[in-house]
Order: structure tokens, then C-alpha cells, then sequence
């Protein structure tokens, strides 16, 4: 018999081991909560060497009593199966526990306890926690750039028209189900372009007008994400048909243009769409910066999506083409109403994937000038008056991108519920 | 007698260097049912995909309904709506309801009104008996509903021709009566029909004629009765030696 048959946990002593393994694990994570919240020692009469450890050693005793197997409780044998299997297992746990312990506190006393968001100038900030009133004061900025305050309202009322027509699908009746595809592909983002054109844009219906450059801050960023989507999708749809057609002129341009834009770098497209290209058209005609950037980015992200949605369609079995076909339908009919929507339900999650690479990319186009969220972070860090307070931007920024990803990633999650018919 | 309907003459494929069909000449009449048998490999599905082109052919000529299959797409599809088909596999459109697989084409091709085009389908699912299952997906359905279904799908076109390609390999034996019942009934009306198949039961009831391929090649050409009576070349009464 080993010596440490104490160790081996079975049902005869399953009260006893019960109560020392909670006993233990519970002094071992209050340990670790008291010195991380309160800066108390509960081991300090141990010496300092093992007073570190011996909260994991006791956690471990513990861990190891109350795995026992098949113990009748319910609830302690998920625990054992799930963070509680091995020894290995048991130690990750209780590090997990501790680090979250150990990173609350601080994090807390940086971003609530400490922190500061009264007051109007960086004075207000005296605390050693965030600065908020950094975030307060360049809130307008941070979400519309440099668009003139007493205007912001034209921003805001065209984003809620924009958003209020891609509803529209919701209420459609019947009869108008047909047209649905049309109005988003086609009439959506005509209709959009002209309520973002002459609303944000100005310069008729007695608005004033305001340069793209003066543009800025999160509404950019929802500018560009936006039309890119809409129209990088219908152009992927086009290339993946393209790349899989049987005409050999069809299929090397598809070809051709998936894997040159997928060649280049996204910083590089940009460049060249706003210093090159110029270049090349002829001095009378004028195409906007704006414009030329989001032309460039969905060039771009469109060979991406072509790439994605050929994987749906080479994963259809032959037989779909093969029924439509034999029921006379021809190329058109069978992509649009048999081929098609079974490919795209497959591709959901790899388009959402291209979409959140797509959003997150938009930053990018600060370096041909047009400061949006990000890029309006980085001219108001190295404002004078505002020195120093990168973190609260940067802290600021990355939770607006989450949630706006994070939206994104669970209605595409609805998607995939809301199609999934079979299989 | 009566005019035929498809004419194939000298008919000749390959997939690559391998050649699947030699020589092939064929005449269906109107209203006349045909089992095509032989052992696997031997170019019966090539043949009759060949004759809705799901599978180009090379060389000869094929008439369907008068109209020559070539390169004109608008033929092509002209012929393929005249000429229904099922599939081993079933190859029902998963993501749509029985009853929107059955009016997709008659649609969409035929233009036809909706509501038209519901009934028509009704009245065929009837026919198959799955009537009760129409507003239910392909996955949830067993294989010979599937397949009945497959059927009615095929049936709501109105075709003139009928093509069937091992409509009965996929299914377990107790679901193979259900879709040979349908089939028989469908004979019975008087469809002209091309029937690849094992089952010879299916064969002896309905066929007019039996077609026997070996190696890319019609072996045997006969009436039903005198098929099985007496087969004419060795490698027929080999392999009906082996089947029955």
C-alpha cells in the first residue's frame, strides 16, 4: 500500500475528503483574492518563498481529494469531467482562477475606481486611473471627424434612413418577396449612395456642402464598411461564376483578377487609388478621394469573397446541376434558384470572416488621409493639449470595433439558424 | 407504327481516351417503354444522360422530338424541358419544400402562375401518393419519398419523355416496391420511357422492348418476351444467368 492512500478519493470516505478538498481549495483561492483585492497576506507567517506557492500546492491537495469518480453527486462530477480530470488540468484551473483574481483589481481601479471624466480639460484628469473626459471631449470627433458640429443632425438622419430602407425586406409582402434580391443588390445601394450624397455631402436643397475630407471618425468608418459590403459581395458572386465558367475568356479574367488582387497588399491599393490613379484620368473629370477609396476596397475584398463562394459552389454534389439542368432550367436559372442559395447558406461563415477582416481593415485609409475612428485617435494622441492619453483612445476604439464585430459575427450566427433546413 | 421519338445514329463518346459508347443506334417510338440492363460500366447511364445532354457526345447524331441536339443552348434546353429525368441520388433541391421542388421549373421555365402550378404539383404528389408530405424538406423525408418525390418533380414539367437512371440502386429493398409501384403506374398511362435498372421483375411487367449493353456496345436488342425467352449472344444469357 502507498502512503498516500489518504490521497486516493473513493465513495467510503467521500464526506470526509469532500470537506477537506473544499476546505483546502477554498483557503487557497481566498489567499489569492484577499492579497490581490485587499494587499493582505493570509500565509504570511509562512515564509515568503513558500507563502507564493502554497496557494496552488493547497489547491492542488484539494483538487486531488475531491476527484472522485462516479462520487453519486451530480454537480461535482461535471466538475471533475470538465476543469477537474487530471492533475494537469486541476493546476490550469486554479491558475486561471488566480489570474482572473489577479487582473480584476487593477484593471477595475484603471478603468472605474480611479478614472476621471469630469471636467472639460485635461486638468480634471488627476487621478492615477483613465482619463475619460478625454474620451467626453472628443466623443463628436471621435464619431464624426471634422464634420461641423451645428450639422451632425444631416449624419444622423441619413444613417437612420439608410438603416430604416434595409428593413424593408422585413415587411415585404408577398408579392414583393420576388423583388427583393433586385432591391438589395441593385436599388438599396443606388438609394443609399444618393441619401449619403446629397444629405452628408450637401451642396443642394440649400445645404451647405462639406468636403469628404472633413468627414470622419466612426460614421466614416460605417461609410466605408458599408459600401464595401454591398457592393464586394455581388461582385464576388460574379467572379467565383466567373472562375468556375466554361468559356475560357471568362474564366481567365476571373482568374486573372482574383489572384492579382489578392497578390497586392490592401496598403498599396490604397496608395495607388489615391496618388496613381489620378494620374491617369483626364483633367476635367473629378472622382473623390472617398469615392476612389471605397472603389478600391471592394476591388479588393471582392476577390476574397469570389474565393469564398467558390468553395460553396465546388462543395454542391454534381447532382444539383445535373437536376436542374434536366428540368431545362439554363445557366442563370440554375445559379439563381438551386445553385446559388445552397452555396451562399455554406459560405455564411467565411463571408462573415471576409466582412470582419473588411471592417477592421478600413482603418487603413489614414494613410491616404481619411481619418475615421482610428485615425481620428491617432490626430487627437498627438493634439498638444491632449498629450498622453493613447491608451483611453486605443481602450475606447477597440471596444466600439468589438461590439460593431461582434454583432456582425452573431447575426451571421442567426443567419446560418435562420437557413438551416436539412442536414 | 408510330413515328420515333428519339432517333440516335452512330453515336459515339468518350471521356478522354476511353471510349464509353460505340456505335450506337437507337430508335424509341412514342409510348413505348424500354429497360436498358448490363452489368456496370457498360455506358447504359452514359447513354441516356447522352439523350438530355447532361452528357455531350462526340460523334453521330441524336433527335430528340425532332430536334437535334448540338451546340444551340436554346435547343438544348427546349429538349431537356421535354425530356424529364431521375437520378440515382434523388437530387431533390434540399434547401426548398417538396412542394417548391415541383413547381421551381414549371415556374420558372414554363411560366406558368404560381397558384397553377401548386395545383399541378398537388395532383402529381397525389399520383405518388406524398401529397400529405408536400410542406416538408427532402431531409426529412425517407429515400423512396425522396425518390417518389423526385418523380412528381420530374412529372410537373408535363414531358414528353421520361428518363430514369437506377431510379431504385439508392434505396433500401422494402422502399424499392413503393417507387416501382409509381413507375408502374406512370407506364401505364402511356409515358414513353427510358428505364435503367437491375430490376428485372420491374422489366418482364412493363417493358416493351430490353436493351442489353456490354463494353460501350448494344449486345441485344428484343421484345420483352423473347429477351428472356431466348436471348440471342452469350454475354446476355451469362448475365441473365447471374440476375435472375
Amino acid at each position: 500500500m502507498s502512503k498516500f492512500t489518504f490521497l486516493k478519493s473513493d465513495r467510503s470516505n467521500i464526506q470526509t475528503v469532500l470537506i477537506t478538498g473544499v476546505f483546502l481549495i477554498t483557503i487557497s483561492i481566498l489567499d489569492v483574492f484577499l492579497n490581490s483585492f485587499f494587499k493582505f497576506n493570509l500565509m504570511s507567517f509562512l515564509p515568503d518563498k513558500i507563502s507564493l506557492v502554497a496557494p496552488l500546492l493547497f489547491g492542488m491537495i484539494g483538487m486531488q481529494l475531491i476527484r472522485i469518480e462516479y462520487s453519486g453527486n451530480k454537480y461535482l462530477d461535471i466538475l471533475n469531467k470538465n476543469i477537474n480530470n487530471s492533475k494537469f488540468n486541476a493546476a490550469l484551473t486554479l491558475l486561471i482562477i488566480f489570474l482572473i483574481f489577479k487582473a480584476i483589481p487593477p484593471s477595475l481601479s484603471w478603468m472605474i475606481l480611479d478614472a476621471n471624466i469630469s471636467g472639460e480639460t485635461k486638468d480634471a484628469c488627476t487621478g492615477t486611473g483613465a482619463c475619460w473626459t478625454y474620451i467626453k471631449v472628443w466623443f463628436r470627433r471621435f464619431m464624426y471627424g471634422m464634420y461641423p458640429n451645428e450639422q451632425h443632425w444631416r449624419i444622423n438622419t441619413a444613417f437612420l434612413l439608410v438603416i430604416g430602407l434595409g428593413t424593408f425586406g422585413l415587411f415585404a409582402t408577398e408579392k414583393m418577396k420576388k423583388f427583393l434580391a433586385l432591391y438589395y443588390v441593385v436599388i438599396y445601394p443606388i438609394l443609399a449612395f444618393l441619401i449619403i450624397y446629397y444629405l452628408i455631402s450637401g451642396g443642394y436643397f440649400g445645404l451647405e456642402w462639406i468636403e469628404t475630407g472633413a468627414w470622419g471618425g466612426l460614421s466614416l468608418t460605417f461609410i466605408v464598411s458599408f459600401f464595401c459590403l454591398i457592393f464586394c459581395f455581388p461582385l464576388g458572386m460574379i467572379l467565383a461564376l466567373g472562375r468556375r465558367s466554361n468559356l475560357p475568356a471568362v474564366r481567365y479574367i476571373s482568374i486573372g483578377y482574383i489572384e492579382f488582387w489578392r497578390g497586392v497588399p490592401l496598403i498599396t491599393v490604397l496608395f495607388m487609388s489615391s496618388v496613381m490613379f489620378p494620374m491617369f484620368l483626364p483633367e476635367d473629370f473629378f472622382m473623390d478621394k472617398l469615392v476612389r477609396v471605397i472603389i478600391a476596397i471592394t476591388l479588393f475584398e471582392g476577390a476574397y469573397c469570389a474565393e469564398v463562394i467558390r468553395g460553396g459552389l465546388q462543395s454542391l454534389p454534381r447532382g444539383q446541376y445535373d437536376a436542374a439542368k434536366s428540368l431545362g432550367m439554363g445557366y442563370w436559372k440554375m445559379h439563381i434558384f438551386v445553385i446559388l442559395p445552397q452555396a451562399l447558406k455554406l459560405v455564411i461563415p467565411g463571408i462573415c470572416n471576409t466582412f470582419l477582416a473588411l471592417v477592421k481593415d478600413t482603418p487603413l485609409i489614414f494613410v491616404v488621409g481619411l481619418a475615421e475612428l482610428a485615425g481620428m485617435l491617432a490626430l487627437a494622441k498627438t493634439n498638444p493639449k491632449w498629450l498622453g492619453f493613447a491608451m483611453e483612445g486605443y481602450i475606447f476604439a477597440a471596444i466600439i470595433f468589438w461590439i460593431i464585430c461582434y454583432a456582425m459575427s452573431k447575426y451571421s450566427y442567426n443567419l446560418e439558424e435562420k437557413y438551416k433546413t436539412e442536414r | 407504327m408510330s413515328e420515333a421519338i428519339i432517333k440516335i445514329a452512330n453515336m459515339n463518346k468518350w471521356f478522354g481516351d476511353f471510349q464509353v459508347l460505340k456505335d450506337i443506334n437507337l430508335e424509341v417510338e412514342k409510348n413505348k417503354k424500354i429497360v436498358v440492363c448490363g452489368p456496370s460500366g457498360s455506358g447504359k447511364s452514359t447513354l441516356i444522360r447522352c439523350i438530355n445532354r447532361l452528357e455531350e457526345h462526340q460523334k453521330g447524331s441524336i433527335v430528340v422530338d425532332g430536334t437535334e441536339l448540338n451546340e444551340n443552348t436554346k435547343n438544348i434546353e427546349q429538349i431537356r424541358a421535354e425530356v424529364g429525368m431521375v437520378f440515382q441520388q434523388f437530387n431533390l433541391f434540399p434547401h426548398l419544400s417538396i412542394l417548391d421542388n415541383c413547381t421551381l421549373a414549371p415556374i420558372w421555365v414554363r411560366k406558368m402562375p404560381k397558384v397553377q402550378a401548386q395545383e399541378l404539383a398537388m395532383k402529381q404528389l397525389e399520383k405518388v401518393q406524398i401529397a400529405d408530405q408536400a410542406q416538408k424538406f427532402p431531409g426529412q423525408l425517407s429515400g423512396g419519398q425522396q425518390q417518389r418525390c423526385a418523380i412528381a418533380r420530374a412529372l410537373c414539367m408535363e414531358p414528353k419523355i421520361m428518363l430514369f437512371d437506377e431510379p431504385t440502386s439508392a434505396l433500401d429493398p422494402e422502399m424499392i416496391k413503393e417507387v416501382l409501384d409509381a413507375m408502374v403506374n406512370l407506364a401505364k398511362g402511356g409515358m414513353t420511357m427510358i428505364v435503367v435498372t437491375h430490376e428485372m421483375g420491374f422489366a418482364k411487367e412493363v417493358a416493351d422492348e430490353v436493351i442489353f449493353m456490354d463494353e460501350g456496345m448494344i449486345v441485344e436488342k428484343a421484345e420483352t418476351k423473347e429477351f428472356f425467352a431466348n436471348p440471342k449472344s452469350d454475354r446476355t444469357k451469362l448475365f441473365l444467368s447471374q440476375i435472375l
